[in-house]
């Protein structure tokens, strides 16, 4: 599937909106999908469904968005994020924007990075 | 009484549809109360009934079944249909109503509700289910059945999705009442 980025963006506001209810123009690329637009744990699921419905594709557990790898001591100590641990995010989240993250990691603040850009890169990356 | 909201599955074509149909009866205590006669809001009036009545009136009785209890039994509908796909292997859980849109047919005493769910999406990790739910009228058999709702509803697969957390080994989701459900609707 060969896909613009504008292209990408507008299926993945349409999911977005049928998924969490929100209206077309909250969905802006820099918003975040769990404080912006009010998404919960199961929506994430939601969303992973959706899009693999709109793209043809196949997204894997934790694939797009993975928090849990904070789970391990070695890369979140006392709410922060290790460096060993941003390697860890970086690793798995290749198409995740965490350069500002790194700037003040802390772990409340990881969902920030999980924007609706994120979502259309992850897609790119996913289709290419 | 029992928590099932179903009374028959009529199709189950594994991992792809479920149809199933559960009787209003006057029998059931919560339509009484769903809604008892009495006297209207002041402001709002009563919108129930064939008539409705003014504001500031006596009503009568109006017994139809609730709208969020029509919901669980698609909610039985679909996971069944979702539970079947892995031969009730995965304990499944609703896990969100996308939509529940209901176009204001009453489902009283006497009719029979019918729930047509679809998977839209199956894997280890649960489902997405689209379905519709309409009314039946024994009083008028050949005419078409009555648009009640349009329904989306997830399922997860809990022991796959809930990190860390461990539940008991058997499957205490679709227990002996489904199963019996299922083994006489002769769709086992």
């Amino acid at each position: 599937m060969s896909l613009s980025d504008e292209e990408i963006f507008e299926k993945v506001q349409e999911v977005l909106e049928e998924a969490l209810g929100v209206d077309d123009d909250e969905v802006t690329p820099e918003a975040t999908i769990g404080e912006d637009l009010g998404a919960e744990s199961i929506d994430y699921l939601d969303i992973s469904f959706r899009l693999e419905k709109a793209f043809d594709i196949k997204i894997g557990e934790s694939e797009m968005f993975d928090p849990n790898v904070l789970s391990n001591e070695e890369y979140a100590q006392d709410g922060v994020v290790t460096e060993a641990g941003i390697a860890a995010l970086r690793e798995k989240m290749p198409h995740a924007d965490l350069d500002s993250f790194a700037s003040d990691p802390q772990v409340d603040k990881l969902g920030d990075v999980f924007t609706v850009d994120m979502v259309c890169k992850f897609v790119k990356s996913k289709i290419s | 009484m029992r928590w099932l909201w179903l009374d028959r599955i009529l199709e189950l074509d594994k991992a792809k549809r479920c149809v199933a149909i559960r009787n209003v009866t006057a029998a059931e205590d919560v339509l009484h109360d769903h809604f008892a006669a009495g006297k209207t809001n002041d402001t709002h009036g009563f919108n129930g009934g064939p008539t409705g009545c003014a504001p500031g009136t006596e009503h009568p009785a109006y017994p139809v079944m609730p709208n969020s209890l029509i919901i669980e039994g698609y909610a039985q509908t679909a996971g069944i249909l979702t539970g079947h796909a892995n031969d009730f292997k995965e304990k499944v859980i609703l896990a969100k109503i996308g939509k529940a849109q209901f176009t204001g047919v009453a489902a009283v005493p006497g009719t029979t509700i019918r729930h047509t769910a679809e998977i839209t999406h199956l894997d280890d990790r649960g489902s997405s289910t689209k379905g519709t739910i309409e009314l039946l009228d024994p009083a008028d058999p050949s005419a078409e059945p009555k648009p009640l709702a349009t329904i989306e509803m997830m399922f997860s697969h809990i022991d796959q999705n809930m990190q860390g957390l461990e539940f008991p080994e058997e499957n205490f989701v679709f227990t002996d009442q489904f199963m019996d459900l299922l083994a006489r609707s002769g769709v086992q």
